[in-house]
């Protein structure tokens, strides 16, 4: 285990260079409208200093947060997955010729990104999205280009929205894996640890001091206090048989009454993953673009076969999504495919908790 | 990493109205190469693509060890199966695949093979026939319950008269609603599960058809001592990408395209019983 390091705020800018020269496009959290977004940053002034962040369910709101903290929020809308798993993309095109019909394969240009302030919660949807788009029998060429250059700097969570529930689920607040520097803010700077030997070099360039004995008492101090600060938490005994047994219990009819089938649930969850192949013909018809976009299981769409819809009732799309994210997630990928960021919670429109309701179902 | 996406090109070299709404073709990859490396098993399916329209997840109809061409019979479902209706010998079309996974041929030799299906379920269990049928002595008997709404949806109505003509074979149809002359039984194929003669010790059961079909047949044949674990049924999901990505084909923890689309019934008993996911 490398020993800890401690990174001064005001070195902070260092690690950005040092990126920079080996050749990374920095993606980083930025306070934009009223929201925490990820963008393309090259200094560290574009950090949300002194930005909090009050989360509830179906509500978001940027606030003052501590002056000298760029990372006293939890998380935006999206992190990790639109970066790899692309919102819209071609994969081929096929154009009409002399001689037939040509097609080309459509292959997406990559750049290495080095992304900064992926939370705990983000590197276990990370983990999620690498199983199902990388080890399974056809990987995701498109997918696994973009993953290849990835370079993963984790902020663990000291400030946790009302909506968190990764203690409940075991994803956080601290990281523990699938990152190459994990960092823990306090007023100062950062605590750094590294998760790879590519983290390890580019720290081994900053000339960094190890980190002081208080200083990570204080670091694990805020994440136990983290930890200890969530209010809502996922109940995880046994989810997986007691909702496959519970699938008609009134508590679905009672949800989809609530629910409006908007798919933002499915659009901010960091593990969702469908997606709709679609086919654009030129107006000419020599030309056509097949792409596909991010889909959702709330989506009339989602469930259409020849003519038929095979979830025609909200209730049964809703029941789809919570007993796919919370029971039958365990079959494919051997863990609960929610960890426990609260997205689906703080942007549902009409305020639809996933713990509530898995707790609701569970009664 | 190979990108599993883009289709390979393939020509019609052959196409044969089977009814008013159902046609087959004879395809071939525009590139040998591909065309004799292309392997596949009865039950599994391709990923069909019309040009500017978009995809359609078809099963392959023909017999496998045909190395110089392929067959699809296809019913005209949707915008992109009417597009492709449209098309004749010498026109192109996307195909890639084969995806998913094939009926247990292999673990059926030696035993009787009793193939179900309903309406136009028809063809993924028509390759089968074929299959048995040209490897006779392999198999015992062959029992084919085709279940069909009206009479006149009875495609490959001259295939069963002689199938059943051969030997160690029994041909039962029926039909919900049928034209005046109707050799076969008024009903649906469950009724004629009663009439199958086979040895529930030492048999196989392919099903395929609406889903509640698939679940009465299943329900019958077990009644009659077929165990579980020797029924294996074909479903049917909006399948997208064929590769296990796109979400869209799950049933349960099952993703169909990839998982399936062929289960033994156990997998897939509580999914199908229970309905409506």
């Amino acid at each position: 285990m490398p020993i800890p390091h401690y990174l001064p705020h005001s070195s902070l800018q260092q690690l950005f260079e040092a990126l920079t020269e080996d050749g990374y496009a920095i993606v980083g959290p930025q306070a934009k409208e009223n929201r925490i977004d990820f963008g393309e940053i090259r200094n560290t002034a574009e950090l949300p200093w002194g930005i909090g962040l009050i989360q509830d369910a179906g509500a978001s709101q940027l606030v003052d947060g501590p002056k000298n903290r760029c990372f006293a929020w939890a998380n935006g809308p999206q992190a990790m997955k639109p970066l790899l798993f692309a919102p819209r993309e071609p994969l081929w095109q096929i154009r009409h010729g002399k001689n037939g019909y040509v097609v080309d394969a459509i292959n997406p240009e990559t750049r290495r990104l080095a992304v900064i302030g992926l939370r705990p919660c983000d590197l276990s949807a990370l983990r999620i999205q690498d199983q199902h788009f990388l080890e399974g029998q056809y990987p995701d060429s498109h997918y696994g280009a973009r993953r290849e250059g990835l370079l993963v700097i984790a902020v663990n969570c000291t400030h946790p929205a009302a909506t968190c529930f990764c203690a409940s689920t075991g994803d956080g607040p601290g990281a523990k894996e699938s990152f190459d520097i994990a960092l823990t803010e306090d007023d100062n700077g950062f605590v750094v640890e590294t998760g790879s030997p590519e983290g390890e070099q580019i720290l081994a360039r900053l000339a960094l001091k190890e980190a002081l004995s208080t200083q990570m008492e204080t670091a694990a101090d805020n994440l136990r206090n983290a930890a200890s600060s969530q209010r809502r938490s996922l109940v995880s005994d046994n989810l997986r048989d007691v909702l496959m047994s519970r699938l008609d219990h009134p508590h679905w009819d009672e949800v989809a009454e609530r629910c409006l089938a908007c798919g933002n649930c499915t659009a901010v969850c960091p593990t969702c993953f469908c997606h709709a192949e679609i086919e654009e013909a030129s107006l000419g018809g020599n030309h056509s673009l097949h792409s596909r976009e991010w889909d959702s299981c709330f989506g009339e769409r989602h469930g259409y076969i020849h003519g038929k819809q095979l979830r025609p009732e909200i209730k049964q799309r809703y029941r789809q999504w919570l007993t796919h994210k919370l029971a039958t997630w365990h079959d494919q990928f051997g863990r609960s495919g929610c960890v426990g960021c609260g997205r689906c919670i703080a942007c549902c429109p009409v305020g639809i908790d996933i713990t509530e309701e898995a707790a609701a179902l569970l009664k | 990493m190979i990108n599993p996406h883009p289709p390979h090109l393939a020509r019609i070299i052959d196409r044969v109205q089977e009814s008013d709404d159902i046609f087959t073709l004879r395809l071939r990859f525009n590139d040998p190469s591909i065309q004799s490396a292309y392997e596949f098993k009865p039950g599994q399916f391709n990923m069909v693509y019309l040009p500017g329209a978009g995809e359609v997840p078809i099963s392959l109809s023909s017999d496998p060890d045909q190395k110089d061409s392929f067959f699809h019979t296809i019913r005209v479902a949707g915008r992109v199966t009417k597009g492709i209706d449209k098309l004749g010998i010498g026109d192109e079309i996307g195909i890639r695949g084969p995806y998913g996974q094939g009926w247990p041929l292999e673990s059926a030799e030696g035993k009787d093979v009793i193939i179900v299906t309903g309406g136009l379920g028809c063809a993924p269990v028509v390759a089968v026939i074929h299959y048995v049928l040209k490897r006779r002595e392999r198999f015992r008997r062959l029992v084919i319950l085709q279940g069909v709404k009206h009479s006149h949806d009875l495609i490959w109505r001259a295939s069963y008269e002689r199938w059943a003509q051969a030997p160690d074979t029994q041909v039962l149809i029926a039909a919900n609603a049928t034209e005046a002359i109707w050799p076969w039984h008024i009903g649906t194929p469950i009724d004629l599960v009663q009439q199958a003669d086979f040895d529930s010790a030492n048999a196989v059961s392919m099903i395929c058809g609406p889903e509640g079909m698939i679940v009465a047949a299943a329900k019958s044949l077990t009644e009659r001592g077929l165990p579980e674990a020797d029924i294996h049924v074909s479903l049917e999901r909006n399948m997208q990408c064929g590769l296990g990505l796109c979400g869209h084909c799950q049933l349960g923890d099952k993703f169909l395209c990839k998982d399936g689309p062929v289960f033994a019934y156990p997998e897939v008993k509580f999914l199908l019983e229970r309905g409506g996911l």
